[in-house]
């Protein structure tokens, strides 16, 4: 039963030199989820991508694949995950039936059954009549399908993604996604992705959101939107830090002011936006109402900006 | 709970002949070798240079210092240039394809090979392997065809040991030579980022060593120089091979004997592959790169 249980990490740590990537991460992730790592670059999640796929040692705390302990039984998760990088793990020199040939050998398959497999990839990812090609001469989108192919040859149980959208059109990033799902479906193959788009967060099951090396939220990207508040206004306005102010003495709120506009999360947005309005009309450049995002969800658990850095 | 239960079960489901495909150390070491020999074979202009390069030394050399070379027992330059330029060509071909390590790094190809379930010593191996195979095949070819240029006047005519009897000797001892110097190529280019580095490291390490070997001159008989020949373990590489190739005995009577030759390069082999493999089975963040 303790298969339920595809992914645990515990208080992983990780540090290169003084700076400190990870500050003691924990979450588990269940069989057959999609699990989404979002955050920010610098966040951490391409260092816990890379502890996860046996590339880095675990320096403090632990991760499990279905009970297996990366550090000490690297062999057996390295058999059990499918890897699919960020920047293209293929021979550009050799044809797109060469580079999975090879990786099919590397995990074992030869013969007849590395022939089927690679046919049967090559088919569902629609590479058939690319098959002979270099994969130099391919795009970008086609070079990402050839790299997802090329890691679930030996049909891994869990397939670890980094930014497997990074350089994809909005076409091919929606038909890897549909491709994800049906593998989920079909087969109960545990993913676990990593993203700085929202959208893509979106389509997870279960989303953990990363920043500073810290778990700042997790949960389902419903869930977590809820957990901001009903509504969202955003105020646009000339003098935003008195405006908060004012906004703090005549309504009893919390705004936060980032950058130069003034956000405000709570109930009844549509009444605040009216009473907001009516009162400082004359300082108010801009103002929306809107229901929250997961950037909201960001900006509310860390204070930040998702794309800058920049403190409130 | 039912999603749960059906989840488990497609899991088991999946659990046909492909996942319990064991990972074979034999399989991973011939298809990266293959890999190696495939791509030097898909760029032309790497063969040219590899096949063109050694002929031209050796003419040009040859004919630039037939006058003044003084070789043991009176032989021409040529003649004693000759196993030099195969162990040059052994050299530059270890180089060739270990700079590929580096390349492989930033191509990201590496990372796809390190994350699977392979022994570290596999992919050191297929690496090694296949540079070796790639060396042994064109030093050969230049033994073979070498000394046929006399016959379009290119070189005066020059008396080979090579022969149907040795041949398989001189293979297997330039197969030697060849894993020696691939080995080292690796665990030089492995710990690199770049492939200027390598160059840099080329040009103050590994020509000089190549120089310094007795292939491109006899050893003097004192001072300085003649300790650091001594001391050069490709020393022995190639007067191992100078001896297996070279009929005339006066003219290698001042070499070292063959069981030291074949001694000295066995141990530089296992001692550079031991790094190598080494060096490939720690976890770093440069791995991750």
């Amino acid at each position: 039963m303790s298969d339920r249980i595809a992914v645990r990490v515990s208080d992983l740590r990780h540090r290169y030199g003084d700076r400190e990537a990870l500050r003691g991460i924990g979450f588990t992730v269940a069989a057959g989820e999609i699990f989404g790592l979002l955050g920010p670059n610098g966040g951490g999640k391409t260092t816990l991508f890379r502890l996860l796929a046996t590339l880095l040692p675990v320096q403090s705390g632990t991760a499990t694949l279905l009970g297996k302990n990366v550090a000490t039984e690297s062999r057996s998760v390295r058999q059990l995950i499918g890897v699919t990088f960020q920047s293209p793990s293929l021979d550009g020199k050799l044809t797109v039936t060469e580079n999975l040939k090879h990786q099919s050998h590397l995990y074992g398959l030869s013969g007849q059954t590395a022939k089927s497999r690679i046919s049967e990839l090559l088919d569902r990812l629609g590479l058939k009549d690319r098959a002979q090609d270099l994969v130099d001469s391919l795009s970008g989108g086609l070079k990402r399908r050839v790299e997802v192919a090329k890691s679930l040859l030996h049909r891994p149980r869990i397939l670890l993604l980094d930014e497997p959208s990074t350089g994809l059109d909005p076409g091919a990033r929606h038909d890897l996604w549909e491709y994800l799902s049906r593998l989920r479906r079909d087969e109960g193959t545990t993913i676990l992705v990593t993203t700085h788009l929202m959208e893509e967060a979106d389509r997870c099951d279960r989303l953990g959101i990363l920043h500073k090396g810290e778990l700042v939220a997790i949960g389902m990207p419903d869930e977590l939107r809820l957990s901001v508040g009903g509504d969202c206004l955003t105020i646009q306005s000339s003098d935003p830090k008195s405006l908060a102010e004012k906004l703090t003495d005549r309504f009893q709120l919390t705004p936060r002011q980032i950058g130069e506009s003034i956000r405000i999360e709570g109930n009844a947005g549509h009444e605040l936006l009216r009473d907001i309005v009516t009162a400082f009309p004359s300082e108010i450049t801009a103002i929306s109402l809107a229901k929250p995002t997961l950037e909201d969800v960001f900006i509310s658990r860390t204070g930040h900006r998702f794309w800058e850095n920049e403190p409130v | 709970m039912s999603k749960a239960i059906a989840i488990s079960e497609s899991i088991n489901d999946s659990n046909g002949d492909v996942a319990h495909a064991q990972p074979s150390i034999g399989l991973a070491v011939y298809t990266l070798a293959l890999r190696e020999l495939v791509r030097f074979f898909r760029q032309r202009t790497r063969i040219i240079g590899a096949l063109g390069q050694p002929f031209i030394f050796w003419i040009l050399f040859g004919a630039g210092l037939q006058g003044s070379f003084r070789g043991p027992a009176g032989i021409s330059y040529q003649e004693y240039f000759f196993p030099g330029v195969a162990v040059m060509i052994v050299m530059f071909t270890a180089i060739f394809s270990t700079i590929s390590i580096i390349e492989d790094r930033r191509e990201g190809f590496l990372q796809g090979v390190l994350v699977a379930p392979v022994s570290r010593l596999a992919i050191v191996l297929g690496k090694v392997f296949g540079g070796t195979i790639l060396a042994v095949m064109q030093a050969v070819l230049f033994l073979a065809i070498g000394p046929l240029l006399a016959v379009v006047g290119l070189s005066p005519p020059i008396s080979t040991g090579l022969t149907w009897f040795n041949f398989p000797i001189v293979l297997a001892y330039l197969a030697l030579v060849a894993f020696a110097l691939t080995s080292l190529g690796y665990l030089i280019a492995w710990p690199m980022d770049s492939t200027h580095g390598f160059h840099a490291i080329m040009s103050v390490f590994l020509m000089p060593m190549w120089l310094l070997s007795g292939s491109f001159f006899p050893a003097p008989e004192s001072g300085w120089l003649s300790w650091v020949i001594r001391l050069n373990p490709l020393t022995y590489g190639t007067a191992g091979l100078r001896r297996l190739v070279t009929p005339n005995i006066d003219a290698v009577a001042g070499l070292p004997t063959f069981p030291v030759c074949l001694a000295v390069t066995v141990a530089s082999a296992v001692i550079y592959i031991s790094i190598a493999i080494w060096l490939t089975g720690r976890q770093t963040a440069h791995n991750a790169r």
